[in-house]
Parts: C-alpha cells; sequence; structure tokens
C-alpha cells in the first residue's frame, strides 16, 4: 500500500485517545528512566532485593534500547569455566588508555564489575530461558567449542573471555523476567525531568515526571531511589530523517540523550561531555551488511576483485599462513581482545595494516568481498548463520532479507564498499566510509555521560545510573553488568531512605514547559528544529573548537531555546516526544560546549581539537573534567582520570568492589564518595 | 489516458516497510514492538497498519520478527542501501532489489528462527 500523506496539515483523527489533561501520580521504591540492556537489568535486581520497582521507556521494554534488537558476542566473561583470566587481569586493559575509557569496557569501575558479574549475568540470562550455549550441538568438535559446557567463544580461542551468544534472545527473555517479578512497565512512557526534593536543584532526585507517547497522558512518578538508563546522546550533529535513506548507520532516533539532559538540569555532575567526536557516521551502509572482516565477521576471508586474498598478520606484522592463527594470540601473549585502539600488549591479528598503500599502488583490485564460501563450514555458519542472526540490527535487515534475495553464503562473495583506498586501512569498514563532518556514529559506547561513584551513583543523592548513562559509556554487556549492580544499590539505598516528598510548584512548571508546544497552532515543527540545533553543532561544536565560537555558539543555543523552541507547535503526541527531545539535544549541546571550554587544551585521546589550545594532551591537563548547573552559574570540577582508586577509596578494584557491590564481605566499606571531591573551579 | 495529481512530494525513504494485506491480521503486533512508533494501528478490519513515520524507521526489523502471520510484512532497505555480491564460481553479479533474482537461500539461523516474538 502506497504511503501516507505526512505532509498534509490536517491529517486523519489521532489513531489512540488522546489525554493531556490527565494526570496519574503512583509511587515505587525504584524508578528506572529507560528499560534497555541496562534498565531491564537494574529493574529485575531492585525487584529481586524486595523493591516495588517501576521502569519506563520511550519505546516497548521487549525490544527497545540500543541493544534490544539482539546481541552477538558477550564481552568479558572472565568467570566462565574455560577462561583462565582473573577479573582483575582483565580489567588491567582500562591502564592501557589514556584517561582510563575503553571503547567497549568503559572506565575502571565499570570494566571492573564487568569482568567480575559478566558471567554471572550470562547464566542469569540463561535461568530466564535465553540460549547462552550450543544446545542444538550445530558445532560439535568446532574448534571454538568447549565440549563439556558447550559454550562458543569468539575471537580469541584462546583467551575465551568472550564468547557467542543468542541474544536475539536476550531482550524478550528480561521482558518476560520483569513481568514475572512483578516489576510495573510503562511503555511508550517518556520521563521529562527529573524531581528533586523540595524542588531545589542539587537537592536528592526523589523520582521523574513522564509523558505518554500515544496519549499525551502526564505521570509524576514518586520513588526512594531513581536509576537512569537512558540512551547515550546521539544525532546531534546529523539528525535529517531524510537523509537516513543515505545512511543505515543512523543511531536510534529516539538516543537524545535525555537521561543527560535531566541529570544536567536536576544539578547533577557531567563527565567527558567535551568528548564529542569525531565518529564516523553517516552515508553508510547497513551495519554488518556489507563485505568486511571485523566484529560480528571477525574473521572472515576478504578477496579482491581477482580473487587474490587479503593477508592476515599478528600484531607485530608476522604473516599468518592459516584461519585458525587469526583466533590465536601472538607467540609469547596470553590473550588479545577485539576493539579498538587497542595497546600492543592486548593486540590480536588483523588484516595487513598497509592493505590501502598496497591497494593505491594496484596490488589488489576494487572491489573486495567478504568470501564466506573460501572459509571451513563452520567458521562460515558461525559469522553467517550464527552471529549475524544474533546481533542487533542483522537478524531480519540482513540475515532474512539477503537470504530471500539469494545471497548464498555456501556460494557467494559478498562486496565490501568501494571507498578510497585509505578507507581500508586498521579501523573496522564493516559499514563503509563516512563523510569527516558527520560525527554521529551508532554504537558510540565511550563518549559523555553522568559522573558516578563505586555505588553507581551519580553526584545526587537517590540519583543512580547503568549502561551507556554512564560517563565512559559500556558496551552490552557491561551496560548488563552495571544496569544489576546499579539495580542493587538503589534498592539498598530505597531500604533505608525516607518516603520521597515531591514539590508541587516544580510539577506544574515542568507541565507547563511540556504542554506548550501542543498547546499553539502555529510555531516551528521538531524537524526544523532538530536540522537547525545540528548546525549550531556542525558549525561552533565542530571538529575545530575554541573560546570564540563555542561561546557564540552558547548564544545561538539560548537564542533557539527562547526563540524557536519556545513557540515550537506539535501537533499529536508523537511529535510532542520529537519536539521534547529537541530540548534534549539542545541542552546536550550546551553542556557538550560548556565542557569543551573548561577543557583548555587539546588531546588526541579525546578527539578533541582546541584551535586556541592546540598543544596536544599536555601533562597538566591529564585529568577528568566534570561540569554541573548551579543555578545561572555552570561550575566546573577537575578530578584524576583514575578517581576510581584514589581517596577516599582503595587503590585496587578489588577492594572498592568488595566494599561497595553488595557481594563482598561487606568489609572495609569505605565512607563517602570521590564523585564528590576534588578541587571544584 | 492516465490521470493526473497535485500531490506533496513523499518524504524519503519511505518504503521501510511492506504489508501484504492479504496476509495481514491486524494484530498490530508490529505496531506494539516498533521502538520509534512509525506505525499506527489497523484503522480497521482488511486493512494493515498504517507506515506514518517512515523517515524515523531505526530498520532494527522487529515488527518482521514479531509477526505471526509469515509474508505479512517485510523490510525493505531504501536503494541507496541495496548493495552487491557475486557468485564465486560463476562471476555473477546479483544485488539486493534485483528484477530477477536467485532462489532464495532457505537454510534457518543456527537455533532456527523460533516462534513470532521469539524468532522471525
Amino acid at each position: 500500500m502506497p504511503p501516507v500523506s505526512t505532509t498534509s496539515s490536517t491529517g486523519s483523527a489521532w489513531p489512540y485517545p488522546v489525554r493531556y489533561d490527565r494526570e496519574t501520580e503512583a509511587e515505587f521504591d525504584v524508578l528506572v528512566v529507560g528499560g534497555g540492556v541496562a534498565g531491564c537489568h537494574a529493574a529485575i535486581n531492585a525487584a529481586r532485593d524486595g523493591a516495588r520497582v517501576a521502569v519506563l521507556d520511550k519505546g516497548a521494554v521487549i525490544r527497545s534500547g540500543s541493544g534490544g534488537a539482539g546481541v552477538d558476542h558477550w564481552h568479558g566473561a572472565v568467570g566462565n569455566p574455560c577462561c583462565d583470566i582473573t577479573p582483575e587481569e582483565f580489567a588491567r586493559v582500562v591502564d592501557t588508555y589514556p584517561y582510563g575509557i575503553t571503547n567497549e569496557y568503559g572506565n575502571g569501575i565499570t570494566c571492573y564489575i564487568m569482568a567480575r558479574e559478566s558471567y554471572e549475568t550470562l547464566l542469569d540470562l540463561e535461568s530466564m530461558g535465553a540460549r547462552i550455549r550450543d544446545t542444538g550441538d550445530e558445532f560439535a568438535g568446532s574448534e571454538f567449542r568447549d565440549e563439556g559446557t558447550k559454550l562458543l567463544f569468539a575471537y580469541d580461542y584462546t583467551g575465551r573471555h568472550t564468547l557467542r551468544v543468542f541474544g536475539w534472545e536476550f531482550k524478550p527473555a528480561l521482558h518476560r523476567e520483569l513481568k514475572r517479578l512483578g516489576v510495573t512497565i510503562f511503555d511508550r512512557v517518556m520521563a521529562t525531568s527529573l524531581l528533586s526534593e523540595g524542588g531545589e536543584r542539587g537537592a536528592r532526585v526523589v523520582g521523574a515526571t513522564a509523558v505518554n507517547v500515544r496519549t499525551g497522558e502526564f505521570y509524576v512518578f514518586r520513588a526512594k531511589a531513581t536509576v537512569l538508563a537512558t540512551a547515550q546522546p546521539l544525532r546531534l550533529w546529523v539528525f535529517s530523517t531524510e537523509l537516513q535513506g543515505f545512511a543505515a548507520i543512523h543511531d536510534d532516533p529516539n538516543c537524545a540523550g535525555d537521561g543527560c539532559a535531566m541529570a544536567w538540569d536536576a544539578g547533577g555532575e557531567l563527565a567527558l561531555m567535551e568528548k564529542s567526536g569525531p565518529h564516523p557516521g553517516g552515508f553508510r551502509y547497513t551495519a554488518y551488511g556489507s563485505g568486511n572482516s571485523h566484529n560480528t565477521w571477525y574473521a572472515c576471508n576478504v578477496v579482491d576483485a581477482t580473487g587474490k586474498e587479503i593477508p592476515w598478520v599478528d600484531r607485530d606484522g608476522r604473516l599468518l599462513t592459516s584461519h585458525a592463527e587469526r583466533h590465536r594470540p601472538a607467540p609469547g601473549q596470553k590473550y588479545f581482545l577485539y576493539g579498538g585502539r587497542l595497546a600492543y600488549e592486548f593486540r590480536g591479528p588483523s588484516l595487513a595494516p598497509d592493505l590501502p598503500e598496497r591497494i593505491a599502488r594496484g596490488e589488489f583490485t576494487l572491489p573486495l568481498y567478504a568470501d564466506l564460501p573460501g572459509m571451513a563450514e563452520d567458521e562460515r555458519r558461525a559469522i553467517f548463520g550464527l552471529m549475524l542472526a544474533q546481533e542487533g540490527k542483522c537478524r531480519i535487515p540482513v540475515y532474512d532479507v539477503y537470504s530471500q534475495a539469494g545471497f548464498d553464503p555456501d556460494k557467494d562473495l559478498l562486496q565490501a564498499p568501494v571507498m578510497a583506498p585509505d578507507a581500508y586501512g586498521p579501523r573496522p569498514w564493516w559499514a563503509g566510509q563516512s563523510a569527516r563532518q558527520w560525527r554521529e556514529s551508532a554504537f558510540l559506547v565511550d563518549g559523555g555521560g553522568v559522573h558516578f561513584d563505586w555505588d553507581l551513583r551519580t553526584s545526587l543523592e537517590g540519583l543512580y545510573a547503568a549502561g551507556v548513562q554512564l560517563a565512559g559509556g559500556a558496551d552490552h554487556s557491561a551496560s548488563a553488568c552495571t544496569g544489576r549492580y546499579a539495580g542493587r544499590k538503589a534498592a539498598e539505598y530505597a531500604r533505608t531512605a525516607r518516603a520521597p516528598s515531591v514539590a508541587r510548584a516544580q510539577i506544574d512548571k515542568e507541565k507547563t514547559r511540556v504542554y506548550a508546544p501542543v498547546n499553539r497552532s502555529e510555531g516551528m515543527g521538531w524537524k526544523e528544529l532538530q536540522a537547525g540545533l545540528c548546525r549550531v553543532m556542525q558549525d561552533y561544536c565542530g571538529e575545530y573548537r575554541s573560546e570564540n565560537t563555542l561561546r557564540l555558539g552558547l548564544e545561538w543555543l539560548d537564542g533557539i531555546r527562547r526563540g524557536e523552541l519556545a513557540g515550537a507547535c506539535a501537533r499529536n503526541p508523537h511529535e510532542l516526544m520529537r519536539t521534547l527531545e529537541c530540548g534534549v539535544r539542545l541542552t546536550v549541546g550546551e553542556t557538550m560546549m560548556h565542557a569543551s571550554l573548561a577543557r583548555r587544551a587539546s588531546s588526541e585521546a579525546l578527539g578533541f581539537k582546541r584551535i586556541d589550545y592546540p598543544e596536544m594532551d599536555p601533562p597538566e591537563w591529564d585529568k577528568l573534567l566534570t561540569v554541573r548547573r548551579d543555578g545561572p552559574a555552570v561550575r566546573t570540577r577537575d578530578l584524576p582520570w583514575d578517581y576510581w582508586r584514589q581517596a577516599p577509596y582503595a587503590g585496587s578494584s578489588a577492594e572498592n568492589y568488595a566494599a561497595h557491590s553488595g557481594r563482598g564481605d561487606g568489609a572495609g566499606r569505605v565512607a563517602g564518595s570521590a564523585a564528590r571531591t576534588g578541587a571544584e573551579g | 489516458m492516465a490521470d493526473a495529481h497535485l500531490v506533496n512530494n513523499p518524504l524519503t525513504p519511505n518504503r521501510a516497510i511492506q504489508f501484504d494485506a492479504d496476509l495481514c491480521t491486524q494484530c498490530n503486533a508490529c505496531v506494539e514492538v516498533c521502538r520509534c512508533d512509525v506505525l499506527a494501528p489497523s484503522p480497521g478490519p482488511g486493512e494493515p497498519p498504517v507506515l506514518v513515520y517512515p523517515d524515523e524507521c531505526w530498520f532494527c526489523g522487529c515488527c518482521v520478527a514479531h509477526c505471526p502471520s509469515p509474508g505479512a510484512i517485510r523490510m525493505e532497505h531504501p536503494l541507496c542501501q541495496q548493495v552487491g555480491w557475486k557468485r564465486k564460481e560463476t562471476g555473477e553479479q546479483f544485488r539486493l532489489g534485483m528484477a530477477d533474482p536467485p532462489p532464495a537461500y532457505v537454510r534457518p539461523p543456527v537455533g532456527g528462527w523460533g516462534p513470532p516474538s521469539k524468532g522471525r
């Protein structure tokens, strides 16, 4: 059937009852904002600890969130019986990254929690009915399978710290468990603000306001503890929905950064907001839908147009002559990790890093192809039949659509995108090439977020955080693990916390703000607003930043907030959600500009360039910065980047975990919080 | 003679999801699972859900996976997202969306498709 006209200004009747005038109040011990991977694990663990729990999501919890559509591999599962890496050994990877911010494993706290709880979290998912093993024995006898446990390993078959999993089943399993435990699920409900005790910014967080994105109904949630588990801010430099046809790697439009904006408005501290690019995005192809040998496709044979195989090498450039060697550590190396920017110690095999030059001088002929037929049956099946069918946005968009179109992994070479030679460098090119100024990235996992301590508590009492909400981010496994941890900590706090008391004046002010766009019949629509905000970010918070341009950018954003955004118009609850997200992205843009102004030095590690401070990573700026709102002022604070092992914390993660996780012996509990120490500037 | 109409330009992309009205049972499972709420529920008997916001589609395919009626809904990559492949033995070129496609590859994924809401 043809698409309906969406350009008509009148349109048909809204298909849901419209209830802008209805307000529902409810009270819970723990309120979880965001029902993705982290939020579900948080809600489940808080409920298991006896808390009355609710979880809110703009989408539908059964499939919402960045990991909702599946996951193919599970990081940091060092607790599995086939792995002899200790959590301490694994978490050392953080020390090899500048600023302790890894690509996939979070910071020192996130990474250690993952190393301790990753495999246990998988067993938990298995108890909920999700598969984590090759119970069908499809891979019996394969090099990457353990015959005793039937676990399947990814990447490093010696280290065995990463598992191939049936992650398509994870989110529905979590959803069933939430229902079984009696967690109240609010699908299609967007949180709009955090409620502060007495309505005072910076005070204890006692719940949230929210709006239903189908009916427009308003909610007031009082909660003893709140867990923020929303997505990281994305699509801030390029939003245009029409351009997404040119960029299948566009991000979920829901990922506005709601949690960051709400925490900021409530007076919470944000960290690493200046680490906001550049990342490849835009103009690319369907994720894992073209020929490559990265991540889900690791370590696929790649051939050129004449059938010549692209060589693989180890970390020392030694030519690997068998496929098996692509899954083994180098001589003398205990294990390797898979991910970007790894230190030599953890670096694994790769396609020849000089491939760009060899293409440029004609040694290899474009296009390149993924050569699945040239692989052993079990390796081919593990990539196309297992991982592609389990990874998010791949089961239907790639496995199903490609299969129905006649792509046969046993016979066909899947073409890689045709790109400039330098694009075939060490950086994974599983989705093709992007334009430089298009900074957005899907699966950007290491950007800014809320600052947090060893309790996964934010700088605000009563407010916890998990997953990519945490500054420094987390991948799927780390999101699940930090979700569990934050759920336990929130429930623990709620057990002794006083009743949440909300301020009516704060609620009324928020209602006026929320409904303004539906209470007028004329004004700018959300799409033009998004495009305008993105232009401000491109121009004033782009690849190169400076005092002048950042200050001008803040003026632009302020002008849009007081002008076009204040006069915006929404014609239904869905448009209201998108319009509210404009406010979120505007706020997040401001926090990025404030954080960028605070860091008066360029940094290679943060991908951060100040034209007025061109020196890269001067030693006096080797520190973490936080920003927070204090009335009209913005306060910044310096912290050691490894604040997690500085006073008042113990020097080792094992001690801090034992003291804070609620799982240790409880001895030596350290009072206070490093998130509340340090020099304020 | 063909007709002519004055109409606004459609959004691009706008064919992210295609329904087969004969197979759709109007259960609205696709509407309920969509994270971006791009679909409006079936307006009435015999009418599939309506793709209201095609340009907000994330192309995750969950609507297809949760559909209990095989073939009632399918997702389609925009033309500029369609990729090609080559048969190794023969050198024949194929692509997504081609007019005369090769026979479908019918092997289910490891562990099978599973029931709707669990598999395809």
